[in-house]
């Protein structure tokens, strides 16, 4: 971790974004996780997509689990409300913030371990759900806080800092995802801050349940020779099905017809997903082909990163559960109590 | 229809007299799960209610859709007694498999109806008893072609029987069939006619008996309700928004229930849902989605029973500590573990009071009946803002699933939410400053902020480790210690908010007190009434809630000796009581049933004269010096 305190001043000839506030605005308290820690570029990338789309920091709600992973959200978005929940369970409560006011931005960040050991069955029903969020993996395939203990993610045979060999078949997340319903699936990792901040974007952007798997070493625990999550074995194996542009309509107009290497995607709100094809024929619109792809690739030892699939005219549970525009906590006592003359009603028919 | 003559002529021995009661007296139905039996025992019910008789019914079910046995228990008593009496003067005996041990329950005297269709040997039989045959089942199959008919309208047949033998007005159960099957003309007319057919049997080939209904006016502007609706109603005046919840017995209808009062009252003009409700994957879920709407500001509750709330405990040890508002309506079943679920319990008030690891104390309201259920829910959805807590609403199987004779409902227009001490954007503009666990106004209770109020103030970051004040974390002994007894500060301050006890004064100086609570109310009113009679009089004190609020410790300061009346077996109010004030626990005498069956008034009297008597003997040999 660092010691060095922020600077409070910043220079006054930081670029503002369209709401007025400067990358600066976006940060958190300083990071007290390991130097190097592929988990801190997220936050950074976190930091970056928020401010490139003109997202006033406030009106975000950070929720997060327990571990490395999930203290993260104190690190970045200072100004926006933060829950580390427990263990396991911050998808429910992020369903349950997300229901009380569907006007706010909810960025939900997890572990390895919190969402696919402990947290594996509410990881499984809030993407089923289709809640709208964005749900960042910080996926190192280790317990960093409690020191190196093998997660669900971890791949069989990858071998420990102690030198115990993992015999325990991998859960990948984003294959669980696509399988239950996720409308916008991406695999990132922590190096690649250019496919990052896109895939972060866009996730933003998409009106439904979004996840994304993002490779983040631990350089502590995880990044070692025999490891499968250590920064030269994801390099080595990585496999990018496209590069994403994420293109605001109303800034980028003219970018709408794309060269022969691009595929647009629309999105529910009018704006437009670009994805640069670097592999043949991949279309992140066909859900089976996406699962056959991941397999595919995945039984090859491969690492498929970049936006795996995406639902372009997603639902969400607010839509499914039919709910009313105002969010519910600002519905008044006349919005929500019948009153005594209802209840005169019912006592008669109750007698 | 031949061998059972006579059995349906047999008489009671010479030696006992049939039992003759006027408006006071147990039916009890003993039918198979599943045979369509329910809706007829309730209008059986709510016809003698509707005759000014006040009665209360009890469902006696198993874990199980179809094929176990099932019972419907109805007291009938113009004195308006609503607990269970224990005993049964006539028994409706619809189930085979449960003939014998049904037969044993029945008093001296008593009554035992039965279809008598199928030949029963004499053996079967107690000659202490009347024994009313009739033909049920030979009369359906005459009469109906379709099977499943032939098997509702049995019931029916039987309840018509039933109101010629006991003076039920015909037309109170046409009545209610009316009202039933408004606009389903053909069921409504197959209903009466059934109704018809079982009463010209009974005019025509059944004797009077000693047991009669007589038209009254004792049940006043009551109403009849269940619980588990009641409370669900409860949250809807309340204002909760959103319901998180899983399935299980017996608070599942808990959820059911708000559900229809929404689709009721809770919709848009435009037809959009102000409310949510989620069926959870499971108790953790259902709590955190609770959690999470809590700490964004929406009043949010979930309902479940003991193996629920245990799986629920680290998220309500979260809300204690982060200080989130959460209404958990816990409806008490059997336990430990599953346990009895079909069966009713208080024994999950230390689970509750202490739930969660670490240092905890809960809120608990203790409602006595449905429209208490209904109040207590409502108003914990207001504690729970106000005091930025868990509360639980304790009720149990034997308020929440059985339908109850209780006061109309009643709300204050004039009421607004109690949303507690939020800052809004103005306040935090205005430059107040902003702690969020901070102590401002010596209440212990601190200011919150919903999320997304304000650009530059009073965002913080929740969570369940330790921290200052100002929400930042920290581990420095200082902090933490603040923090606890600001919470111990919040819990005294908690005591003047929650419903008050509710004392009553024998009419005699009593050297004795009693308290009970929830749904032991019923048994115990008449219990007291009884052991007046005997010469025991008891000056009461029923808790309304948990933390105790001062006059709890006055009481019991007042008497020589307390019965602490509960339904569970190691005496959990008794220890929340000796834990929480202090008190001797010499001084506070348990009372304690807990077979699963609904705590009755023959029970206390018999415990409470027991140990009264006892205690009196006692106190004597120790003023001579001899041993106890």
């Amino acid at each position: 971790m660092t010691y060095i305190a922020k600077p409070r001043l910043h220079h006054p000839t930081l670029t503002r974004n369209k709401v007025g506030y400067t990358r600066r605005d976006y940060e958190g308290a300083i990071s007290t996780l390991c130097a190097g820690c592929g988990h801190d570029s997220i936050s950074a990338a976190i930091v970056q997509a928020c401010w490139e789309l003109d997202i006033e920091p406030h009106r975000v709600a950070k929720l997060s689990g327990i571990g490395c992973s999930s203290k993260t959200p104190d690190y970045f978005l200072g100004n926006s409300h933060g829950f580390n929940t427990v263990h396991g369970r911050m998808p429910s409560v992020l369903t349950g913030a997300n229901l009380a006011n569907r006007d706010l931005l909810y960025l939900g960040v997890s572990g390895d371990g919190d969402s696919a050991s402990i947290g594996m069955g509410q990881f499984a029903h809030v993407m089923r759900r289709g809640v709208d969020m964005v749900y960042i993996v910080e996926n190192n395939g280790v317990y960093g806080l409690t020191k190196g203990q093998f997660s669900a993610t971890a791949d069989k045979g990858s071998r420990s800092k102690r030198g115990v060999v993992n015999s325990d078949s991998p859960i990948d997340l984003v294959s669980i995802a696509l399988q239950l319903g996720a409308t916008y699936v991406a695999r990132g990792f922590s190096g690649d801050k250019q496919q990052l901040v896109p895939l972060i974007k866009g996730a933003i952007e998409h009106r439904g349940a979004a996840f994304i798997d993002v490779v983040s070493p631990c350089v502590a625990f995880n990044n070692h020779a025999g490891s499968t999550k250590s920064y030269e074995y994801v390099r080595a194996h990585n496999e990018a099905v496209n590069r994403i542009d994420f293109i605001d309509l109303a800034a980028e107009q003219t970018a709408t017809v794309a060269p022969g290497g691009f595929v647009d995607v629309p999105q529910a709100d009018g704006s437009t997903m670009r994805l640069r094809r670097i592999a043949e024929d991949y279309d992140p619109t066909d859900r089976i082909a996406v699962m056959n792809t991941i397999a595919e690739r995945g039984a090859r030892g491969e690492v498929v990163t970049g936006l795996l699939y995406v639902d372009p005219a997603p639902q969400d549970l607010h839509a499914h559960l039919n709910t009313v525009g105002t969010p519910f906590n600002r519905l008044s006592d006349a919005d929500l109590v019948p009153g005594q003359r209802a209840l005169d009603a019912l006592n008669r028919a109750l007698r | 229809m031949n061998a059972p003559l006579d059995a349906r002529t047999a008489r009671t021995a010479a030696t006992v007299r049939p039992i003759a009661a006027l408006n006071d007296f147990v039916v009890k139905f003993a039918n198979v799960n599943g045979s369509g039996s329910a809706s007829a025992n309730e209008l059986f019910a709510k016809a003698i209610l509707r005759m000014g008789v006040p009665v209360s019914p009890r469902n006696i079910f198993p874990s199980n859709i179809q094929g176990l046995p099932t019972w419907y228990e109805v007291r009938v008593s113009e004195k308006g007694w609503l607990g269970r009496r224990g005993g049964v003067d006539m028994l409706v005996a619809m189930n085979p498999q449960t003939w014998d041990r049904d037969l044993k329950e029945i008093e001296p005297g008593g009554y035992l109806f039965f279809d008598s269709s199928k030949f029963q040997p004499k053996e079967k039989f107690r000659d202490d008893l009347t024994s009313i045959g009739m033909p049920l089942t030979e009369i359906c199959n005459a009469t109906y072609s379709d099977s499943r008919e032939r098997q509702l309208m049995k019931n029916i047949l039987c309840l018509g029987a039933l109101s010629v033998l006991l003076g039920i007005d015909a037309a109170e159960i046409e009545t209610l069939f009316s009202e039933q099957y408004k606009g389903k003309e053909r069921l409504l007319d197959s209903n009466v006619k059934a109704l018809a057919l079982g009463r010209d049997y009974a005019t025509e080939c059944l004797e009077p008996i000693g047991l009669r209904v007589e038209r009254r006016d004792a049940v006043g502007d009551r109403i009849f309700l269940e619980g588990n609706s009641a409370a669900a109603l409860g949250a809807v005046y309340g204002g909760a928004s959103v319901c998180a919840w899983y399935p299980i017995t017996p608070s599942s209808s808990v959820a059911e229930a708000f559900t229809s009062w929404c689709k009721r009252f809770r919709h848009a003009p435009d037809g959009t849902a102000r409310y949510a409700i989620v069926q959870a994957e499971d108790e953790l879920a259902s709590i955190g989605m609770v959690v999470g709407a809590g700490w964004n500001g929406a009043r949010a509750f979930t309902a479940t029973s003991g193996p629920g709330i245990s799986l629920m405990t680290e998220f309500i040890g979260l809300a204690y500590f982060a200080e989130i508002p959460v209404t958990i309506v816990n409806v008490q079943r059997g336990g430990p573990s599953t346990g009895m679920p079909t069966r009713t319990q208080q024994a999950d008030l230390l689970a509750c009071a202490y739930a969660s690891h670490g240092d905890t104390k809960h809120v608990l309201l203790l409602p006595e009946d449905p429209t208490e259920c209904f109040e207590h829910t409502a108003q914990a959805l207001d504690l729970a803002d106000r005091l930025q807590t868990p509360v639980f609403v304790m009720t149990d199987l034997d308020i929440g699933m059985n339908t109850r004779l209780c006061r109309p409902l009643q709300w204050d227009d004039a009421h607004r939410m109690d949303r507690g001490k939020v800052m809004d954007f103005e306040m935090l503009e205005s430059g107040r400053d902003f702690g969020r666990y901070l102590d401002v106004d010596g209440d212990g209770i601190p200011y919150r902020t919903y999320p997304g109020t304000h650009p530059t103030r009073g965002a913080h970051f929740t969570r369940g480790t330790t921290r200052n004040a100002y929400a930042k974390y920290s581990e420095a002994g200082p902090d933490y210690v603040y923090n606890m007894e600001r919470l111990l500060k919040k819990w005294d301050t908690t005591k003047s908010l929650v419903p008050q006890p509710v004392e009553r004064r024998a009419a005699q100086p009593a050297r004795f007190g009693a308290i009970y609570f929830g749904s032991t109310s019923p048994a115990m009113d008449e219990a007291l009434e009884v052991l007046e009679e005997h010469g025991v009089p008891l000056d009461t004190l029923r808790l309304r809630a948990v933390p105790f609020p001062d006059a709890v410790k006055a009481f019991i300061d007042r008497h020589e000796q307390v019965f602490v009346v509960e339904q569970n077996r190691d005496a959990q109010m008794r220890s929340l009581l000796v834990n929480e004030l202090g008190i001797d626990p010499a001084r506070l005498v348990p009372v304690l049933h807990y077979d699963g069956t609904p705590i009755t008034a023959r029970f206390i009297i018999q415990r409470i004269t027991a140990a009264a008597v006892g205690g009196v003997r006692a106190a004597a040999a120790r003023r001579t010096g001899g041993a106890d």
